[in-house]
C-alpha cells in the first residue's frame, strides 16, 4: 500500500474503532436510573434493593 | 386506552437493536461501491463530514422526538409529531414514518430472502465448479421466479415467504421478547463473520488459491486519496446520501424505538454508541470485504466495471463464485458468513421496518400485537409480490427509489423544520440532553438550527436538477440536462429509452450494437446485443420475448441503431409497470394518510388528547 493511503485507512479505522468502543463501554458502566426506568429486565433486581 | 405496552429488556439491547436498524446491506454492498465511485480514499473525508453535521444531527432529533412523543403514550411518527405542534399538517407529514417503512420492508425482505437462499446454496455447494458466468446466470435464473434451481417451483417465492414468516413471528413476540433477543444475537454474529472475512481479505496473497494480486492491493485502491473529488459536488452528494442509507435516518423507526423509553433515561449516549457502531461496521469492516477479495482474484478494471451494477450485482453475482477458489470446506464457511451476516444485517434492518405501524395500529385502534404483526406481514406480502414477480421490469428498483431514497430526505428535511424551527431549539435542546450520560457540544445548538437544514435543502435540491454526467458546470453554460436518475429526470422518465408507451404493437432497440446470438431460454426467445456504451466499454444487452407471442425484426449479425424494430407483436412495456409501481406507492401512502385521518377523528370523539 502507499504511505497517503494507509495513513488515511489506519487513522481513520483507528478513530471510528476508538469512538465506538469508548461510547459502548459508556453504555456498559453506566449507572442504571432508579425505577421506573425503561427497561425491564432490572425490575426485579430494584425491587430486592 | 392503548394495548400498547411493549418495553425494552435492557439498556445495551437497545443499543444493539438500534445498530442493527441501522447496519444494512448498505454497510458490506452500498459504502464500498460509493467509495470507489467517487474517489476512493477522498471520499471519507465529505463521508465523515456528513456524518457529523447530517447523521448525527438527524439521529439526536429522532432519539429525542420519539422519547417525547412517548411520554403522550405515541409510537409511530404521525401522532410523534402532532404532539410537538398542534397543527395537522404534522400529523400528515408524520405519514412518511410509517409509508417509507413498509415500502422498504416490502423489497428489503426480498433481499433478505436472497440471503437465506444463498446460505441454503453455500451449504449444498451448488457453485462449486460454477464459472463465474454461471454464478452469475444463477442470480439471474434465481430472479426469474418462475425457474427454480433446487426443484422446488416458485423458489424465490418460498424463500420470501420463509424470510416474511419468521419477520411476522418474531414482530409478534414485542420489542424485548422478540426484536431485542435477535438484535443480541444478530449484531455480534454479523460483527465476527464481517471480521472472519475482512481477515481472509486483508491477508489474500497473489497466486494463492487463484488470487492474482494481494489483498491489500484492493485496500491501496480504496484508500487511495483523491483530493481533487472533493470539489465535485457529486462526491459530497453521494456521501450525504450514503449518511442517510447506512443510519436509517428519514425513516420513522428511530423514533418508534426510543418511544419507548421513559423521559429521565438517556438518548444522548445510547444514540451516540449506536451511531458509532454502525460507522464501525461500515468503515472498518465494510471496506475490507468485498473489494479486497474481489480485486484480488478479478483486478482493478474488472471490479471497477462490475460496480457500475451496483453491490448487489457484486455481492450475489460474483462473491460465490470468489469464494469457490477457497476449496469446498472454506467457501461453505466463507458463503455462510457472508450471507450470514448479510441476513443478520437486513434482518435487524428490516424488523426495525415492521415497528412503526404495529406501533401505530396498537395504538390507535388497540389491536393485540400479533394481530398488527399479521397485518404488517399482510401488507409486506401484498406490496412485495410485484417486486418478486415483475423485478425484471423495475417495479423494485421504482420502490427503492421513491421510498427508499426520495421520501428519506423529504422526510428528514421536514421534520428537522420542526424540530429546529417550529418546536423550537430551546425546547429541543433540553430533550436531547435530558438525562444525558454524556456531554454533547454545545456546536451542536448551531449545527442542528442552521447547518443540518440547509445540508437537507441542498441535498433534496441536488437530487432534484441533478445534472445530466453529473456535469454541475453546466449552470454557467446555461445549458440544464437532467441526469437519468434526478428526480426530475425519473418524473419524465429520462432514461426509459424508445419504448416510452404503455402498450405497443412493436418492441424498440433500446441501445445500439450487433445482434450477436438469438436463442431459446426456457421457453422464452432471447435476442442478445452487443454495443459500446458512454464510457467506451463493451455492453451487452439481452431482450427475452415470447416466441408465441412476438415476431423477430432483425437477423444475427445485422446493426441496429437505438429506436429500430427488435420484434413485432402486441408488447406492455416496462413503463406500464414502472407506472403502475409509483401508483401503487402513492396509494400506499394515501391509505395510510386515511388511516391517520381515522385515528384523528377516532382521539377527538373519544376525548383523548391529540397531543
Amino acid at each position: 500500500m502507499n504511505a497517503s493511503a494507509l495513513i488515511l485507512m489506519i487513522s481513520v479505522q483507528v478513530t471510528v474503532t476508538a469512538l465506538t468502543a469508548w461510547f459502548f463501554y459508556r453504555v456498559l458502566v453506566s449507572k442504571p436510573r432508579p425505577e421506573p426506568d425503561s427497561y425491564t429486565d432490572n425490575d426485579g433486581e430494584t425491587e430486592e434493593r | 386506552m392503548s394495548t400498547n405496552t411493549e418495553a425494552w429488556g435492557s439498556r445495551v439491547g437497545l443499543v444493539l437493536a438500534m445498530a442493527g436498524n441501522a447496519v444494512g446491506f448498505g454497510n458490506f454492498l452500498r459504502f464500498p461501491v460509493q467509495a470507489v465511485q467517487n474517489g476512493g480514499g477522498a471520499f471519507i473525508i465529505p463521508y465523515l463530514v456528513s456524518f457529523l453535521i447530517l447523521g448525527l444531527p438527524l439521529l439526536m432529533i429522532e432519539w429525542s422526538t420519539g422519547r417525547f412523543g412517548g411520554q403522550f403514550g405515541h409510537h409511530s411518527t404521525p401522532f410523534i409529531m402532532g404532539s410537538m405542534d398542534r397543527r395537522r399538517i404534522w400529523k400528515y407529514v408524520g405519514v412518511f414514518g410509517i409509508f417509507s417503512n413498509i415500502a422498504i420492508a416490502s423489497y428489503y425482505c426480498y433481499i433478505e430472502s436472497w440471503t437465506i437462499s444463498y446460505i441454503y446454496h453455500s451449504l449444498l455447494g451448488t457453485f462449486n465448479g460454477l464459472s463465474q458466468h454461471e454464478v452469475a446466470g444463477f442470480f439471474s435464473n434465481y430472479l426469474d421466479v418462475t425457474t427454480s434451481t433446487t426443484g422446488i417451483p416458485y423458489e424465490a417465492l418460498l424463500f420470501f415467504l420463509i424470510c416474511l414468516a419468521l419477520n411476522t413471528w418474531i414482530l409478534s413476540r414485542g420489542l424485548s421478547g422478540g426484536v431485542e433477543k435477535v438484535a443480541k444475537i444478530g449484531v455480534p454474529m454479523l460483527i465476527v463473520f464481517g471480521i472472519f472475512l475482512a481477515y481472509r481479505g486483508i491477508t489474500l496473497k497473489a497466486g494463492t488459491q487463484g488470487a492474482v494480486h494481494d489483498g491489500t492491493v484492493g485496500l491501496n485502491f480504496l484508500w487511495t486519496p483523491d483530493y481533487s473529488s472533493l470539489a465535485n459536488p457529486k462526491v459530497w452528494l453521494a456521501a450525504a446520501g450514503q449518511i442517510f442509507f447506512t443510519l436509517s435516518v428519514g425513516m420513522g423507526s428511530i423514533q418508534c424505538y426510543a418511544s419507548y423509553l421513559k423521559k429521565r433515561d438517556d438518548i444522548a449516549l445510547n444514540a451516540m454508541s449506536a451511531g458509532w457502531m454502525n460507522e464501525f461496521v461500515e468503515i472498518v469492516l465494510g471496506s475490507a470485504v468485498i473489494i479486497p477479495i474481489s480485486i484480488g482474484y478479478l483486478g482493478i478494471d474488472r471490479v471497477v466495471e462490475l460496480t457500475g451494477i451496483g453491490g448487489l450485482g457484486l455481492g450475489f453475482r460474483t462473491m460465490p463464485f470468489l469464494f469457490e477458489q477457497w476449496g469446498p470446506i472454506l467457501s461453505a464457511l466463507a458463503g455462510v458468513s457472508f450471507f450470514g451476516l448479510l441476513f443478520f444485517a437486513g434482518i435487524t434492518s428490516s424488523l426495525a421496518m415492521g415497528t412503526p405501524g404495529m406501533g401505530f395500529l396498537m395504538d390507535e385502534f388497540n389491536w393485540p400485537r400479533p394481530r398488527a404483526a399479521m397485518a404488517f406481514g399482510a401488507v409486506i406480502l401484498i406490496l412485495g409480490l410485484p417486486t418478486i414477480f415483475f423485478f425484471n421490469q423495475g417495479v423494485f428498483d421504482e420502490y427503492d427509489y421513491w421510498a427508499g431514497t426520495v421520501s428519506l430526505v423529504v422526510f428528514a428535511l421536514l421534520e428537522t423544520i420542526l424540530f429546529s424551527w417550529v418546536f423550537g431549539l430551546k425546547k429541543g435542546w433540553r430533550e436531547i440532553t435530558e438525562g444525558a450520560d454524556v456531554k454533547i457540544p454545545l456546536a451542536y445548538r448551531f449545527i442542528i438550527k442552521f447547518i443540518t437544514p440547509v445540508v437537507l435543502i441542498l441535498v433534496f435540491t441536488g437530487s432534484l436538477i441533478r445534472p445530466a454526467n453529473d456535469d454541475w458546470s453546466l449552470i454557467s453554460r446555461g445549458k440544464w440536462e437532467f441526469h437519468n436518475e434526478s428526480i426530475i429526470g425519473q418524473l419524465r422518465h429520462q432514461g426509459i429509452g424508445p419504448n416510452k408507451t404503455w402498450f405497443a404493437e412493436s418492441f424498440y432497440a433500446e441501445a445500439p450494437g450487433t445482434v450477436d446470438s438469438v436463442f431459446i431460454l426456457r421457453g422464452k426467445s432471447v435476442v442478445s446485443v452487443t454495443g459500446v456504451n458512454g464510457k467506451g466499454q463493451s455492453l451487452t444487452k439481452e431482450y427475452r420475448f415470447s416466441p408465441e407471442k412476438h415476431t423477430l425484426a432483425v437477423s444475427l449479425g445485422e446493426k441496429l441503431e437505438a429506436g429500430q424494430v427488435l420484434y413485432s407483436g402486441n408488447v406492455i412495456n416496462n413503463v406500464f409497470f414502472i407506472d403502475m409501481a409509483r401508483l401503487l406507492l402513492i396509494s400506499l401512502f394515501f391509505f395510510i394518510a386515511a388511516l391517520v385521518y381515522i385515528a384523528w377523528r377516532k382521539r377527538t370523539k373519544e376525548g383523548r388528547d391529540i397531543s
